[in-house]
């Protein structure tokens, strides 16, 4: 790459940052309360799209049990929520477990009393479980195939056990979040609101860079070697069981930011986030975006999302159809995905085919020698 | 068994469903010694490679390197302990560069605290510099492995293993498909690692064998049929019998 390209892309990154953050302070203003609610939900389901990109992507796990940690995250938000709201209701327990005649707050629910441990518990329950269910995988090198229906498997188990707990987490009706209090305002309120999406948005951004930064340099490109050739990987001297469930504990971790993010933008946490589609479309989001690019994923699940509300507003019913397209398109048309399709001189070639652009040659060696003659 | 001796395999049986891939194989190898092995397809030299890096763990038998037992342990602490593996057809990363394959086999501990936290040392990078130097490669450093061409492939795959540092390095077919020059630089380069190094090399090429100019053990039917020099080899009848009688494919 010559000098002069750097610093060209050196102003685009500067002026999309300036025009991002821009657009993150101004969005309250510019958008309708409606729209904003939309966009501060769609972007923190980027957070849990990049932890498939993380696993998937580069680690070539793919896994359809996402929903788990995504739903443990909002479960944890909701219950400190509830528990902290529940002053007014018999026995100073959330209003749910007079329905049901629990008298007693079941046990597990103490902790989320506390700011501290909920924040902490948003992401570490999730990495946590994650990782115990990685560790117990991979250790019996169960892979491809058989890792993501055993995801998959898992999903329907916790849906399941969380839709049948009435007397626990008030079972398929959720736990509810907009009428709740934080800080003495209304969750579901236009300002707290504003705050959330504002906080979304950051962390979005964070995670974006925390992902770089774990697939950056040596330890990142362990993940790619473990995606093409793990025995290779283990022959080397790696043991790819702590690499694969330190990775999926990740994007675990991340899942659950996402989903405390999703739960109080959308005013309910319900066992409907461990649903099998729900998990299948967070794949679909970083297939069409590209997998392997982190940005994909994020891009993936803005604008997937945000169209499907769009359709789904004009034409009630058709969505589902438009979403199955988009797959087969992508796996068919762009198996890189739509950015790895912009990286990879897809937009060139395509010209190209309708005899716009007329085809370079290049040859690597030729590069190498050109590189020498300018040198000198 | 000798205290001069890396490695020992004592009567390893490998058995897959009743067919034996391994019987009964005993071999020595000394410290610093080259050793080729080959045999007919189907001998088990494959098995033979797998029964030591851990792939396959024996029916019966036993596996001795630096007076410890293999036998039972997982690959990647095999591969700690200083056993380090070419594959037939060249295993490679080919969506890393050729730098990065070469940092993940200089790389130690390799351990993820160390991958994520740390940046590579000093040495190391040295290290890879010397190996693309040694297998003529330092005008590819930034190149897609996949984008090399299939010679070397292999030869990246040779630099990756000796940047292991193995005591004991097993080589499989490290000239299949490469051209007679190649083959000669690897014949050389192969020669140049023994010593320090205790080199096996498998192989059907008989040239490229008698290049090596090393101790030859024939494997047939799973097991060793004889050792020798090549010389010793080549008049041996039951060697001529099942082998080198037959016309090469």
């Amino acid at each position: 790459m010559s000098l002069s390209k750097i610093k060209f892309d050196k102003k685009i990154v500067l002026s999309f940052w300036i025009i991002l953050i821009a657009l993150i302070i101004a969005a309250p203003t510019l958008l309708p309360v409606f729209r904003l609610n939309l966009l501060g939900r769609y972007l923190s389901l980027s957070i849990v799209a990049l932890g498939v990109d993380l696993i998937w992507g580069y680690t070539g796990l793919l896994s359809l049990g996402q929903g788990i940690f995504f739903a443990l995250g909002g479960y944890c938000a909701a219950m400190y929520l509830q528990i902290t709201s529940s002053s007014e209701f018999p026995n100073n327990i959330p209003e749910f477990f007079a329905l049901y005649g629990v008298e007693k707050l079941p046990f597990f629910w103490e902790p989320f009393r506390s700011p501290v441990f909920t924040f902490f518990a948003i992401w570490i329950i999730p990495a946590l479980v994650a990782g115990l269910i990685g560790f117990l995988v991979f250790r019996n090198r169960i892979k491809g195939v058989y890792f993501s229906i055993l995801t998959q498997a898992s999903l329907l188990v916790f849906f399941n056990f969380f839709n049948g707990q009435q007397k626990l987490i008030n079972g398929t009706n959720g736990l509810k979040t907009d009428v709740t209090q934080l800080f003495g305002q209304m969750v579901g309120s236009e300002s707290m609101q504003r705050i959330f999406f504002w906080i979304t948005a950051i962390l979005v951004i964070a995670a974006w860079f925390f992902a770089k930064w774990v697939v950056k340099g040596r330890f990142g490109n362990i993940l790619i070697g473990i995606r093409d050739d793990e025995p290779r990987v283990r022959f080397t001297g790696y043991n790819p069981v702590i690499f694969k469930t330190i990775i999926f504990s990740i994007a675990g971790g991340l899942a659950g930011i996402s989903g405390a993010l999703y739960t109080v933008q959308s005013g309910i946490v319900s066992p409907q986030f461990m649903t099998v589609p729900f998990s299948i479309e967070m794949v679909i989001w970083v297939a069409v975006g590209g997998r392997g690019t982190l940005l994909g994923a994020i891009l993936g699940a803005v604008f997937i999302n945000y169209a499907k509300s769009l359709v789904s507003e004009a034409l009630p019913a058709s969505w589902m159809f438009i979403q199955g397209g988009l797959f087969i398109l992508v796996v068919t048309a762009l198996p890189e995905g739509v950015l790895g399709w912009i990286q990879g001189d897809g937009p060139r070639n395509l010209l190209q085919r309708f005899g716009l652009k007329r085809k370079i040659e290049t040859y690597p060696s030729l590069e190498v020698n050109n590189k020498e003659a300018n040198n000198e | 068994m000798n205290k001069t001796d890396l490695l020992n395999l004592i009567d390893i049986t490998v058995s897959f469903e009743g067919f034996l891939a391994l019987n009964k194989l005993n071999l020595n190898l000394k410290k610093g010694e080259l050793r080729a092995v080959i045999g007919p397809n189907g001998a088990g030299k494959t098995t033979f490679l797998d029964v030591i890096t851990g792939k396959v763990n024996p029916t019966n038998g036993e596996v001795i390197f630096k007076g410890k037992s293999l036998v039972g342990r997982k690959e990647h602490k095999i591969a700690r302990l200083g056993v380090g593996r070419k594959f037939q057809s060249p295993r490679i990363f080919e969506n890393l560069t050729v730098k990065e394959n070469l940092e993940i086999s200089v790389t130690t501990p390799k351990s993820p605290l160390n991958l994520i936290n740390k940046s590579i040392k000093d040495e190391q990078l040295s290290e890879i510099d010397r190996l693309m130097k040694i297998v003529n490669l330092s005008q590819k450093v930034d190149s897609k492995a996949g984008s090399l061409s299939h010679g070397q492939k292999q030869w990246l795959e040779i630099a990756m293993l000796v940047g292991q540092k193995p005591d004991l390095m097993l080589v499989d077919e490290p000239v299949a498909g490469l051209t007679d020059e190649e083959t000669d630089l690897t014949a050389d380069l192969l020669k140049s690692l023994s010593g320090e190094n205790t080199v096996v090399v498998i192989d059907h090429d008989m040239e490229f064998i008698r290049r090596l100019d090393s101790n030859v053990s024939v494997l047939n039917q799973g097991t060793v049929l004889c050792e020798g020099t090549m010389e010793t080899i080549q008049k041996d009848k039951r060697v001529i019998d099942v082998y080198l009688g037959r016309p090469e494919d």
